[in-house]
């Protein structure tokens, strides 16, 4: 592909860049926004070139700031709420939750609350239990919220742009192990955040694959390696979780025959349940040559000690292996 | 105030005597009169229809504190952006709201404010400048500051006002409010209806002082402290907030000190569960209404006669039975309106 080029980090840059600069209504609202150790590369300068009035950096006061936001949203303005680590956000979850995602259809859909919240999965690096979860399937739960988890450097841009334009409230949540990939990517085209269905990132036979945000990158890593052992994995990246579409996936998973679900957060009422329940509730029983699977988190908080931390994230050998079981190989 | 005592404005036996109106727009005067008497008939017409079981869900009833969004309200516009709690139809329809849509809404029908979805406690009018009231409480103070936040970006001079109650600045994301109110000099006005109580626990049982604008200090806000059932001095302390705000000089927070008649949910008193809420004390609380006040103020300078007053009354009685009594006979919301009015955006199938 030609066209600029981007890696993660600086493709949601430039879906700030080309909001700040096409939409008046458009502010952004939260902590480090004026600092570059919060959000890595994917804000710097914001501030010096649209003003500290439209690039807001703010007392450390999750809930009133996310609070504010919607307030502004009703008023007419286009506000991106950033929390750079999602756990911090739970002190929002009042506004986000009981306010805007119910505001809709409270208020009989005559007024909604467009307004975008961008938080980070910050995993790694010893943090431990609170600087590193993956919530995703928290919001995804919820009437109300869209909950859009890029896993491509063009996504991290476009989604983006879609996500502030959408005239609901979106959960956007980027991944830091996702900032090195990199891109060549076309000019800007707007979307609707209604036209990002699941994406088939890699064609398969044999099993398919299905993975968002930073798991996403996982699937792919292992389809390669799988394709080594000739073994065809088809790779779909979900995007958006929440409306969730599983009309593709149930598509791919009549091909192949066999689903193996990778998500980073954990098993319990979690995402990868979600998409096996909505796949299988869909095809006929013999569809199936093996039972569908997931790799999830272990059911603990992330540890600190590196020797836990490495065991504690899925891997692309735990992917392979898992996949080999469903195709009855040792991989 | 030093000590942040409410001293005599929390006395119910002092502050009975009659507004006084003098140097006051006496056509303003009757016009808030007016709304007084409408706000509280809807309200007494609501705790009859909760007692006959005509509705379903609760109501919040405020009788007894009407002059705080009646005083608050003469001072703001259509452009503006109320927002309110559970306890909130007196709020919505000081802006102007139609009380046949009010009672709509209370009844569950598809003509209500809400359209059907919200109920007593999630009332919305923003054509009226109500963006919308909620019962979790504190839940829309730091809505109302990001719609303040809006405002002085768009250059209007509209202001933002949140309506909360004594036990909201017991929650945490009120002071986070306050001073992010303060810091970005957001054009919010607070407005606390200190009525002493939190559902049934009396402020001292809860806070170690009575004076809620103690947080306003705290935080470098401008603050007015003032008789929340005289609603010559509510307006009067919410025009030097409101014109201060507009002005680009950031956020004032009023504390209206008031009392409700009925007790924390639907038509009952709450003698029996009140903590602290006497029958007597509701006696003497009474002997301070805020339209009895008013009107015994428009008297005394014979601006009023007894024939005007009943016919006020009696009009608006008759207002409020033709609305109650047309939302009774209104349709209910769609069955699809369960799911259709989830997202505002287009095109989403679940």
């Amino acid at each position: 592909m030609s066209g600029t080029r981007y890696n993660y980090g600086t493709a949601m840059l430039a879906a700030f860049e080309y909001l700040l600069e096409n939409y008046p209504e458009v502010f952004v609202i939260g902590q480090g926004l004026w600092s570059p150790w919060y959000v890595g590369n994917s804000m710097t300068d914001l501030d010096k070139k649209f003003g500290a009035h439209r690039v807001i950096d703010t007392p450390v006061s999750e809930s009133a700031c996310t609070g504010a936001a919607v307030g502004a949203a009703l008023a007419g303005m286009k506000p991106i709420v950033v929390h750079p680590r999602m756990d911090f956000m739970l002190y929002a979850m009042d506004a986000v939750v009981n306010q805007a995602a119910k505001w809709s259809h409270m208020v009989g859909g005559q007024a909604g609350p467009g307004l975008t919240i961008r938080t980070i999965i910050n995993r790694g690096g010893e943090q431990g239990a609170q600087h590193s979860q993956a919530l995703h399937a928290w919001f995804a739960h919820v009437p109300g919220l869209r909950v859009v988890m890029p896993a491509t450097v063009a996504d991290a841009r476009d989604l983006l742009i879609a996500s502030v334009l959408c005239p609901d409230p979106v959960i956007f949540i980027d991944d830091r192990w996702l900032y090195d990939l990199e891109d060549d990517l076309p000019p800007v085209v707007e979307r609707s955040l209604d036209s990002a269905r699941p994406q088939c990132l890699r064609s398969g036979a044999d099993l398919t694959l299905v993975a968002s945000g930073y798991s996403t990158r996982l699937a792919l890593e292992a389809a390669a390696l799988l394709q080594q052992q000739g073994i065809s994995a088809e790779v779909i990246d979900l995007r958006v979780l929440n409306p969730f579409y599983p009309d593709s996936l149930v598509i791919s998973v009549t091909k192949t025959g066999r689903l193996l679900v990778l998500d980073g957060g954990w098993s319990p009422c979690g995402m990868a349940g979600e998409v096996i329940a909505s796949v299988v509730e869909r095809i006929a029983p013999d569809t199936l040559k093996k039972s569908p699977a997931r790799v999830t988190l272990p059911f603990s908080p992330a540890p600190t000690s590196r020797v836990l931390e490495k065991a504690y994230y899925p891997s692309v050998a735990m992917v392979v292996s898992q996949a080999g079981k469903l195709m009855d190989k040792v991989c | 105030m030093n000590d942040w005592s409410l001293g005599h404005l929390a006395d119910p036996a002092q502050n009975q005597q009659p507004i006084d109106i003098a140097g006051q727009d006496v056509a303003a005067l009757l016009t808030q009169l007016q709304m007084m008497l409408r706000i509280r008939l809807a309200e007494r017409c609501l705790a009859d229809g909760k007692r006959d079981r005509l509705i379903g869900g609760p109501v919040h009833l405020g009788v007894g504190q009407e002059a705080v969004a009646v005083g608050v309200a003469a001072e703001l516009r259509k452009t503006d952006r109320v927002f309110g709690g559970h306890r909130s139809h007196s709020h919505v329809l000081s802006m102007g709201s139609s009380l046949h849509r009010l009672f709509a809404e209370i009844l569950g029908k598809d003509t209500g404010l809400s359209r059907g979805m919200g109920g007593s406690m999630h009332l919305w009018d923003q054509p009226n400048g109500f963006y919308g009231a909620v019962p979790i409480v504190s839940g829309t103070v730091p809505l109302a500051v990001g719609a303040a936040l809006a405002a002085k970006m768009q250059g209007g001079g509209d202001v933002g006002v949140a309506y909360l109650g004594d036990g909201a600045v017991e929650e945490g994301v009120v002071h986070e409010s306050l001073n992010l109110a303060r810091m970005l000099k957001a054009p919010a006005i607070f407005v606390v209806e200190n009525n002493l109580f939190a559902s049934h626990m009396h402020i001292s049982l809860r806070q170690p002082k009575e004076s809620t604008a103690r947080f306003a200090a705290a935080n470098d806000i401008p603050y007015e402290i003032v008789d929340g059932n005289d609603v010559v001095k509510v307006r009067a302390a919410a025009a030097r907030l409101i014109e201060r705000a507009r002005a680009g000089h950031g956020p004032g927070f009023l504390e209206a000190v008031t009392y409700r008649w009925y007790g924390h949910v639907d038509w009952r008193e709450d003698i029996d569960v009140g903590v602290n809420r006497s029958a007597e004390e509701v006696g003497v609380w009474r002997k301070r209404d805020p339209i009895a006040r008013l009107v015994a103020g428009l008297q005394a300078l014979g601006l009023i006669d007894a024939d005007h007053l009943a016919a006020m009354e009696t009009k608006i009685a008759e207002e409020v039975a033709e609305a109650w009594k047309l939302a009774q006979s209104d349709a209910y919301p769609p069955l699809s309106a369960l799911t259709s009015r989830v997202f505002a955006g287009a095109g989403v199938t679940q």
